[in-house]
């Protein structure tokens, strides 16, 4: 039996979203992209847990509902008033992990890597909001989801994490195996504007 | 689309939550003291109100937190929600009143 490259490597998940994002057509009004990976690491904790967190992550931990707090190109989103979602572009979470738990240790909480249980979208473009309302029933104004917010909420039958970085940028974090039907149904949703 | 609002997240659609059944029912303290007939009570018999119930719903697809809600079961109307651990607020509404 020859050995092949896979036995001895290991293997890179592949981005679930590749194929469908290089066939896909630029519509200026709004535009898909499928982002870079991410180092994503899930943090929940009692009150003691939470700050020493944010200090060893360098972004303080959001206390306000449904909203995100950024530094040095690092993202902690709040998910609920003991989670949080802290997200790297392009790094590893090895490093941040440890760091956090050296922090936190002895102070109850819970620390996992789910670095690849998600990949991230990208839609821009002035219908970006219009887009996402095809599948997505929250007021997306900026009165009501103003930049800086974050929530969990659903896109069609999928749950996705929301985030909006400026009045006509969203980011949506979704997991895997779900990610081609959130894609191909925001494709489908901008058909018209092309 | 029925609002209900969360106790976190303020107002969001009813596609985010589940129903979690009756609330402000605890889990005795030792269940092999009970009778058959207690621990069925407490497994199964609800109180099924014609009015308002009290009762637990998750924010699933938000911020994953049961929490509390007065809900007409007559009208569907959420008359107001809480947190869970709160008691029950102090309401004897109908169908109708400030959410
Ligand atoms: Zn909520």
């Amino acid at each position: 039996m020859v050995e092949s490259a896979s036995m001895t490597t290991p293997l890179t998940p592949a981005n679930p979203l590749h194929v469908l994002a290089a066939a896909s057509r630029d519509v200026a009004a709004v535009r898909l992209a499928a982002l870079a990976p991410a180092a994503r690491l899930v943090f929940r904790g009692r009150e003691a847990a939470i700050g020493p967190a944010g200090e060893a992550f360098g972004v303080p931990l959001p206390r306000e509902a449904c909203r995100f707090n950024t530094a040095g190109g690092r993202f902690a989103f709040w998910l609920g008033p003991d989670e949080w979602l802290l997200l790297v572009p392009n790094a590893e979470a090895a490093p941040l992990f440890t760091a956090i738990e050296a922090a936190t240790t002895g102070l109850p909480h819970a620390l996992v890597d789910v670095s690849e249980r998600s990949v991230g979208i990208e839609v821009a473009g002035e219908k970006a909001a219009f887009v996402l309302n095809q599948g997505n029933p929250l007021d997306l104004s900026l009165a009501a989801f103003p930049i800086g917010m974050c929530t969990r909420t659903v896109f069609h039958k999928a749950e996705i994490l929301l985030v909006r970085h400026a009045p006509d940028v969203f980011h949506l974090d979704v997991w895997r195996s779900f990610a081609p039907y959130v894609w191909e149904l925001l494709e489908d949703a901008r058909r018209e504007l092309a | 689309m029925l609002i209900i609002t969360c106790p976190w997240c303020g107002a969001r659609p009813e596609v985010e939550f589940r129903y979690g059944g009756e609330a402000h029912i605890a889990r005795p303290a030792d269940p092999s003291a009970l009778t058959d007939q207690e621990w069925a009570d407490f497994l199964y018999n609800r109180t099924n109100p014609k009015g308002l119930h009290a009762e637990r719903w998750r924010h699933m697809h938000g911020c994953g937190r049961y929490f509390n809600a007065l809900r007409d079961t007559v009208s569907d109307f959420f008359v107001t929600t809480y947190k869970a651990g709160e008691p029950r607020p102090d309401i004897d509404g109908s169908s109708g009143g400030n959410p």
